[in-house]
């Protein structure tokens, strides 16, 4: 990947006028002169004279009391209720890849239930030669795997379709996290219950009252889904289908049925709710897609953004994001500036892995002028992101799900940031 | 422990790397046909899966009024954010397609299947067979596609046509998209112009990130000034009571109504809505962890008590007693289930 960083161009005065205008911020090679001693380090500090927290104050530990901002929040009017809802990862305020549980978006539809490892019980039925019910024991004692997958709410950046609306990259792409997966693959469990070749499908299903059910061809069950209870070296959370839920690589995060409990081979596709009045895209013409489960490649800029504005004035910045695709590795992503008429390719933390989130960044010098902040995603499929226009050329303005488009910030002079969309 | 020859131990390691094709394990236990068939429900388009049983639109009306129109509406319509059921015909190619069984569902038995498993909200699987049947018959009637008198029954279910059965088409991205958007991208002189043609903060439907911080001290002063005003009134009410028993049973039946959204008794938690022991009598908003919403919050604040008047107006048409109210209950239209229902909720105390 080449990397972008312009501050070789700049002259010692731009260097000097760029520190005015931050203040106290210092800039690497030709510090500013402070006016007076900063009495955080000529005082003796309390934290630096008496006594911190024992070992034994906090058997588990949450975020510092000083992230107390960083957090899942809903949007009140985007459901009747909050039992069957949705909420936001803050993914402005996130770096690197990998998302904490505690902060991780949360979709329930009966909302999120307790289930004990003792009471948990799954069953493999259907076309299979012996039909079986494990415990949670059980699958503890088949060979596992370690894999990390985004999820993604193929609702994620729904609200936008029809124009710019929620101001925030949590709001606008926060329905998606990404985690290390302990699991057992589901063709482990398939084939000790000895599934007949013949069944074409596999019906999973969770143990919630909303019975969430979802058909998933046996070609994609054979391949990479995991049948999951641990997530980022814990056991999952109880919002995220304690103890065990599907993960389904690169699909639509419906798929990934929580509180796992059926598994049923099938000849046909079940054509529950969530697969036909949901999870469907209506095109112009009223006709809708179905089994639209791949989510396409897709980025978002997460810092600046307008819940994370540029606090610092002109100079060094780092414009960071994150890039993702479910039909394979992220291999490049570029950023524009100005709306779109020019990109530059962004530097990739580490190289793109297979349908899991990849951190970029463009260390760049801002000259304080307003941005049209854009991020672009390419996969190894040779996919490049599309424009919002793009996309509703072809599916027309009725859809909801897969919006996987690029996403404009207007930065301002100011620092501030508010989300946009250009022509 | 174990002694593991150094050999069998290289044969282990070298599987993790290449698994066995398929190695049985002999792990877990042959799944009993009554285990099976409590959970295998599921209902498949050509009717595989419907247990025996049937009911019709007139018997489902009944059945759809007191378990499901707290949120779909009398006539199927809808309440509030809550899911309509009928209508829509003939939308799904304007502006804002209206998507319901009728308009928009290919399958019938993705209803069935779904009023079977999942509803209704907060009761799931509690209908009989003949009551889901009789419930998608109302829905169907509801939506003009069977007659009241159509028996819909695990044998006359394939006679039903949905309008919108051929109305999807298999996901065709990869023919229809991704040769458009594959390929080397442009990345200079892209365009001639770029111009901002609409922004967020017109609509102004982002959440306040600030709100939640901010609403907390209030909340807090809300509280501490609704109990010392009421203290007085509390206790007047509390020593007047003195409750009918057969009004009481009458109201806990009443409360059916309202149990998909609130519990009382030991160990009652907060659901859609607020735990109600000893809510009458009390100051509103008081349920500890309860999001209410604004309008609560402010009568809260201008000292609404939950006295036998106020709730008894408030149950009887909601949203005139409290215009933005989150409670999407139509209301209760007689005066018996009224006053049944505050003697029930008065024998909830604590």
């Amino acid at each position: 990947m080449s990397k972008t960083f312009k501050s070789k161009g700049t002259t010692r005065r731009g260097f000097l006028r760029g520190a005015a205008a931050a203040g106290a911020g210092a800039i690497s090679a030709s510090a500013a002169q402070a006016a007076t001693p900063d009495p955080l380090i000529t005082d003796v500090q309390p934290w630096a004279q008496g006594l911190g927290d024992g070992v034994d104050t906090t058997p588990y530990g949450l975020p510092s009391a000083h992230e107390g901002d960083v957090i899942r929040r809903n949007v009140e009017w985007l459901t009747a209720d909050t039992i069957s809802s949705i909420n936001f990862t803050p993914i402005h305020a996130l770096d690197g890849t990998i998302t904490p549980q505690g902060c991780a978006f949360e979709r329930h539809h009966s909302g999120a239930i307790d289930l004990r490892k003792d009471d948990y019980r799954l069953m493999i039925n259907g076309l299979v030669d012996t039909p079986l019910v494990f415990t949670y024991a059980d699958l503890e004692r088949f060979p596992r795997e370690n894999h990390v997958y985004f999820c993604e709410c193929a609702a994620n950046t729904g609200m936008e379709w029809a124009g710019a609306q929620l101001n925030g990259a949590q709001f606008t792409h926060g329905m998606i996290h990404n985690m290390e997966y302990t699991g057992v693959p589901l063709r482990t469990l398939l084939e000790e219950a000895g599934y007949d070749t013949a069944g074409k499908w596999v019906y999973v299903e969770g143990a919630d009252a909303s019975s969430n059910g979802r058909s998933i061809p046996m070609d994609k069950a054979l391949d990479d889904v995991l049948v999951a209870f641990k997530a980022n070296g814990e056991a999952l959370r109880k919002e995220h289908g304690y103890p065990v839920r599907l993960v389904v690589p690169g699909w639509e995060g419906n798929m990934w049925i929580k509180w796992l409990r059926r598994i049923e081979v099938t000849n046909a596709a079940v054509e529950s709710r969530e697969e036909t009045s949901k999870y469907t895209d209506v095109l112009a013409n009223g006709v809708a897609r179905k089994w639209t489960w791949e989510m396409d490649a897709k980025s978002v800029v997460t810092s600046p953004s307008p819940q994370a504005p540029i606090t610092h004035g002109k100079g060094p910045l780092v414009i960071t994001g994150l890039a993702w695709s479910g039909r394979g590795a992220i291999k490049r992503v570029d950023v524009s500036k100005d709306g779109g008429k020019t990109w530059e390719t962004a530097r990739l933390a580490k190289p793109g892995e297979k349908m899991a989130l990849t951190r970029f960044y463009l260390d760049t010098e801002w000259d304080g002028t307003d941005m049209l902040l854009q991020s672009r995603a390419m996969d190894e499929t040779g996919y490049v992101q599309p424009t919002k226009t793009q996309l509703r050329d072809v599916r027309g303005l009725n859809s909801i799900y897969h919006n996987n488009c690029i996403q404009t910030w207007w930065v301002h002079e100011n620092g501030e940031a508010e989300n946009v969309e250009v022509s | 422990m174990l002694k593991f020859p150094k050999t069998i131990a290289l044969v282990a390691l070298s599987l993790t790397a290449t698994p066995a094709l398929a190695e049985m394990y002999g792990l877990g236990r042959a799944a009993l046909p009554e285990e099976i068939s409590a959970w295998d429900l599921d209902v498949s388009p050509d009717g595989t899966g419907l247990p025996v049983g049937s009911g019709d639109a007139l018997i489902g009306e009944e059945i759809f009024a007191e378990k499901c129109a707290i949120c779909h509406g009398d006539f199927a319509e809808g309440v509030d954010n809550w899911p309509k059921l009928a209508g829509g015909m003939d939308t799904l190619d304007h502006e804002d397609p209206l998507k319901t069984v009728g308009s928009f569902w290919p399958y019938l038995s993705t209803t069935w299947d779904y009023v079977n498993r999942s509803m209704p909200f907060g009761e799931a699987q509690s209908l009989s067979n003949d009551e889901v049947y009789a419930i998608v018959a109302y829905i169907l009637y509801s939506n003009d596609l069977v007659e009241d008198d159509f028996v819909l029954s695990n044998e006359t279910f394939l006679d039903v046509e949905m309008p919108n059965q051929d109305g999807f088409i298999i996901d065709d991205r990869a023919s229809t998209e991704y040769a458009l958007w594959t390929g080397e991208p442009c990345m200079e002189n892209c365009k001639d112009d770029v111009k901002v043609t609409m922004r967020a903060r017109v609509l102004d439907v982002t959440p306040d990130e600030a709100g939640d911080d901010s609403a907390t001290p209030a909340a807090a002063e809300v509280e501490e000034a609704a109990t010392e005003d009421t203290a007085a009134e509390i206790e007047d009410v509390q020593t007047e009571a003195a409750l009918d028993p057969a009004l009481v049973k009458a109201g806990e039946k009443v409360f059916k109504k309202c149990k998909s959204c609130h519990q009382v008794g030991e160990g009652a938690k907060n659901r859609v809505g607020p735990v109600l022991n000893g809510v009458v009598g009390n100051a509103a908003g008081m349920v500890e962890g309860f999001k209410y919403s604004n309008p609560l919050k402010a009568a809260a604040q201008e000292g609404l008590i939950w006295d036998e008047e106020n709730l008894t107006a408030f149950l009887a048409k909601p949203k005139k007693f409290l215009k933005g109210t989150k409670m999407s209950f139509a209301g209760l239209k007689k005066d018996g289930d009224l006053a049944a229902i505050v003697a029930y909720l008065q024998s909830v105390a604590e």
